[in-house]
């Protein structure tokens, strides 16, 4: 049996427990229909002449596309129509354009070359399933099959076969550079320094977000020159904005619903359903439903991609560990999708939740003909703590300390200085580890118990320091074979220490009132400790900040006022009341309706499980 | 030939919505005619609990009772823009918009209150049973339902709010990595037992027991749910799952639930969960998110375990029997560690 407490205990001055409805087990709001099965999901929206749409799909990894003769499948019973690739408005697209991260280089059928498996190359519409299948089946595709690259570190080698025309060089463009640097202090220096190095390379599997619903989407002409689209998406913007630039049409004339679905796990982010089931509805002024099957969700949908990490760790004969340095390759498969953003999330949460003064990592986000990856719970991190606290474990042998005692002694605490040189805060590791091991009978030392989270930082922790730069890895320089190594490069150049940008927070509130109000905001606000930098310019969306030196290298983070502390009193006093008018409205009764409301379908010869929302 | 006990411990943080921010959340709240509250949102429920955490979140902000809020959510004609449900964001940007909204709306309900009650609105007060009252005078009182029928067909005004909420966005610099990830991160750390036959290299997870800092449960049972079942799919995750067990050769690569190894309801693992509570200062009544970070310790946490029980190191994942029987043959035999801890 599993079972489940809450230490209260613990923290319990920096919150407030006395909530009318925060903190208590209410039952969800949609349960009901959930246990009694009658919640309506995306496919429960049918049509009457629903058509059907399915894809051709490509069985070689690499492989160009001489020509299509789709004839037969054209004269097949109940094929509506045949979908090209020249059929679609705008076919070439990057998910993150949508917030301008990166280039368009995917399209939503492929027209000359496929890059892996499973890669769409026509569709047809038919009004079954299973006509639409056979049809499928009798088109005739003509392969030149092109030499393919499965291992990120082959695909970075001069001679890899190019997988992604729109990135050459077999990687994201991170310019100037063709990976993601952190760099903080001087790894080098501190290898050098340490009494232990240990050092191995961890992998991760691609795997299926396994969602219960599979992908799928069902659209239909509105009236208005509209298309209404039932879809399972995890972001219903995101599909909508896909769409509307697929298909070359104003949002306006799209309307999404969604938002019950049946499981995502990040992959149903991607967006390739809504535009496939839209068009559909476009070309033949019918609903169409565009809907994988569970092979299609498992071999073609994006899994969690595969992932390497080298990390290399100098630790002192006590278990301080003093340097550490990553290198890591997310395998975006064919596309890039949403791989660019794990480069630089994964960077972000390097070196793990541990305070170590000299990082260093080159992260690459590679293009091989495998499977375009996406988001899976944990996206862009479940690998890098994988490979960090198995790593953990092997300096904690290698200097014989206890495994908790290790990650005790190297935690981060409130007030120290991360490799992304921002400040820690509302850090809690060290309190998990204490539980943890008490609840399993796992013997920590007292002085370990006695640790806190908000504790133990010093000066030291707190600085930034002198950080060892180098310019390697300028995007083309490792096809040009100019590139030996992809491991993070000894500096040729020195940052001053103390120097860092500007912290980024929560834009504060438009108007007054939607602040909320002190004493309804239920747990502390600490007042900042620092006062706003000397001069911080508003660095423009997405720009990178350049680091300035700060002007007080001994106090590193300087944070702007809080934003998000609510002022004492933010709404403005009530008007004075006003003279009650002559004449007043009759007070209207609330609402109640005639009959009381009834759940389930009561009509003679009809089923009661029946979903109202079947319009046949 | 034996069955190897083994034990193996991992702890993490975890990051907190969109990486480098700019990824806005939008709310609205509205009241019906007689005080009920409709909160219209784009966020997606993918089960958990999405609309069940906003609701709350509305009516803790507005002081009314559960019962008196709906929330209605994804309709691209209604619902205000969101990024979506994913990166941890949920509750942590969509709930702060519903905090935003509900406040905005508040202050009109308590506007509306004091012109019926003739006091200044800082006077006021709710109960969250459905009633506002004067400050220190229970018995001057005012149902939320009076309130929004005078506010609509006597006053004139709507009971409403706006909310949005957005990270500012920032960028990477290119030479250091230096960013603003994320405000705040959760926390977690565990103990894994299992055991390992030295014949079969089969594992078999024993128990956990874990701690994980969530920021605040919102709802305790939406937590639960989360911990549980992230905890299995991480133990999925690290023995079993792979969509290409023949890689580099990509033949095989399983096509239903059949062929696609996930552990079932036989193998669920008894966890003893502790749950932290260390509100984030910019979150919704501090709540961080616990759905992503839940399964992440596991992974680690088991190869450890493993390592632990056989003195074999997979550090490629799935953990599969064969990979342990190659280790324990290459090692000449296992080599149990001892007991950590102990």
């Amino acid at each position: 049996m599993s079972s489940i407490e809450f230490r209260k205990d613990l923290f319990a001055d920096e919150r407030d427990d006395n909530l009318n409805e925060i903190g208590k087990p209410k039952l969800r709001q949609d349960i009901e229909g959930h246990v009694r099965g009658r919640t309506a999901y995306y496919d429960d929206h049918l049509f009457d002449g629903l058509l059907h749409m399915r894809c051709v799909r490509s069985p070689h990894h690499h492989a160009r596309v001489r020509s299509i003769d789709s004839a037969g499948a054209e004269r097949m019973a109940g094929v509506r129509r045949v979908v090209r690739a020249s059929d679609v408005p705008h076919n070439i697209n990057t998910l993150l354009s949508l917030i301008g991260f990166g280039r368009d280089d995917e399209q939503l059928i492929a027209d000359r070359k496929v890059a892996y498996k499973g890669e769409p190359v026509l569709a047809i519409i038919a009004e079954t399933e299973a006509q639409a299948r056979a049809a499928c089946a009798a088109v005739r595709v003509d392969w030149e099959v092109l030499p393919h690259v499965l291992d990120v570190e082959e695909a970075l080698t001069p001679g890899a076969p190019v997988v992604n025309e729109e990135y050459p060089n077999n990687c994201f463009d991170y310019a100037p550079y063709d990976h993601v640097k952190l760099r903080f202090g001087d790894v080098e220096a501190g290898f050098a320094q340490a009494d232990r190095i240990v050092e191995a390379t961890y992998e991760m599997s691609p795997i299926e977000q396994a969602p219960i619903e599979t992908c799928g989407a069902i659209a239909a002409p509105e009236t208005s020159g509209r298309y209404v689209c039932h879809t399972g998406t995890q972001a219903l913007f995101f599909s909508l904005g896909t769409t509307a630039k697929l298909l070359d049409m104003p949002s306006s004339k799209l309307h999404f619903i969604g938002g019950t679905v049946g499981g995502g796990f990040g992959g149903k982010v991607d967006s390739l359903t809504e535009p496939m089931a839209v068009l559909g509805a476009v070309l033949t002024g019918k609903p169409v439903k565009f809907q994988w099957d569970r092979e299609e969700e498992m071999q073609v949908g994006a899994p969690r991609g595969a992932e390497r990490w080298i990390i290399k760790d100098g630790v002192m004969a006590d278990g301080r560990i003093v340097a550490r340095q990553f290198t890591g390759f997310f395998d975006a498969g064919a596309y890039t999708r949403l791989s660019s953003y794990a480069g630089t999330k994964g960077t972000g949460h390097l070196p793990g939740p541990y305070s170590i003064p000299n990082v260093a990592s080159n992260v690459f986000c590679v293009y091989t003909n495998r499977t375009p990856a996406t988001a899976m719970r944990g996206f862009g991190i479940t690998g890098v703590d994988f490979a960090i606290e198995c790593h953990m474990d092997r300096v904690a042998e290698a200097v014989g300390a206890d495994p908790i005692h290790l990650r005790i002694l190297n935690a981060y605490r409130d007030g120290d200085m991360k490799a992304h040189r921002r400040r820690a805060k509302n850090c809690a590791l060290v309190e998990c580890c204490q539980v943890a091991a008490g609840k399993a009978g796992w013997r920590v030392s007292p002085e370990d118990m006695a640790a806190s989270s908000k504790t133990g930082t010093t000066a030291d922790r707190q600085a930034i320091p002198e950080t060892a730069l180098d310019e390697d890895g300028r995007i083309g320089d490792r096809k040009a074979g100019r590139m030996p190594s992809a491991r993070p490069a000894k500096g040729t150049k020195r940052l001053p220490a103390g120097t860092h940008g500007r912290d980024h927070k929560a834009v504060p509130v438009q108007r007054p009132d939607m602040q909320q109000l002190a004493e309804r905001v239920g747990h502390r606000v600490a007042p900042e400790r620092d006062a706003a930098p000397a001069a911080s310019p508003t660095v423009p969306a997405r720009a990178p900040d350049t680091p300035t030196p700060a002007t007080a290298p001994s106090r590193p983070t300087a944070a702007p006022p809080a934003t998000s502390s609510p002022p004492a009193e933010a709404r403005p006093a009530a008007a004075p009341p006003q003279p009650m008018p002559q004449l007043q409205p009759a007070q209207p009764k609330p609402y109640e309706p005639d009959t009381p409301f009834r759940q389930g379908v009561r009509r003679p010869g009809v089923s009661r499980f029946l979903s109202g929302s079947r319009r046949r | 030939m034996a069955i190897h006990p083994g034990r193996g411990f991992a702890c993490i943080n975890y990051p907190i919505g969109m990486n480098l921010g700019g990824d806005p959340a939008q709310a609205l709240v509205h009241a019906t005619p007689d005080g009920k509250f409709m909160v219209t949102l784009s966020a997606i429920d993918l089960g958990q609990g999405m609309k069940s955490v906003t609701r709350q979140i509305a009516a803790e902000a507005l002081g009314v009772p559960l019962e008196d809020v709906h929330v209605d959510t994804a309709d691209s004609d209604t619902g205000p823009h969101d990024m979506g449900s994913f990166a941890s964001r949920g509750t942590h940007r969509v709930g702060n918009a519903v905090i935003r909204a509900a406040s905005e709306a508040r202050a009109q309900m308590m506007d509306a209150a004091s012109e019926e009650l003739e006091v200044s609105a800082t006077d006021l007060d709710t109960d969250g049973q459905g009633n506002i009252h004067v400050k220190g005078a229970p018995s001057r009182t005012i149902t939320v339902a009076e309130t929004a029928i005078a506010a609509q067909f006597k006053q004139g005004k709507t009971l409403s709010g706006r909310g949005i909420f957005l990270i500012e966005p920032s960028g990477v610099d290119p030479d250091t990595g230096e960013m603003s990830p994320v405000t705040t991160y959760a926390h977690a750390a565990l103990v894994i037992d299992l055991t390992v036959d030295d014949e079969t290299g089969e594992v078999e997870v024993t128990e956990i027991n874990s701690a994980y800092e969530v920021g605040r449960a919102l709802n305790p049972k939406l937590v639960e749910q989360q911990l549980i079942g992230g905890a299995w799919m991480g133990v999925s995750h690290a023995l079993y799952e792979t969509t290409e067990p023949y890689y580099p050769d990509r033949a095989h690569g399983p096509e239903d639930f059949n062929s696609y190894l996930m552990p079932g309801p036989g193998e669920i693992v008894p966890h003893n969960i502790a749950v932290l509570e260390r509100p984030a200062e910019d979150a919704p009544y501090g709540g961080k998110g616990p759905g992503e970070m839940c399964a992440n310790p596991v992974l680690p946490a088991i190869a450890n375990a493993v390592y632990n029980a056989v003195g074999v190191r997979v550090d490629k994942l799935p953990i599969t029997p064969e990979k342990i029987l190659r280790g324990i043959e290459a090692n000449g035999g296992a080599k149990p560690q001892g007991r950590p801890g102990a």
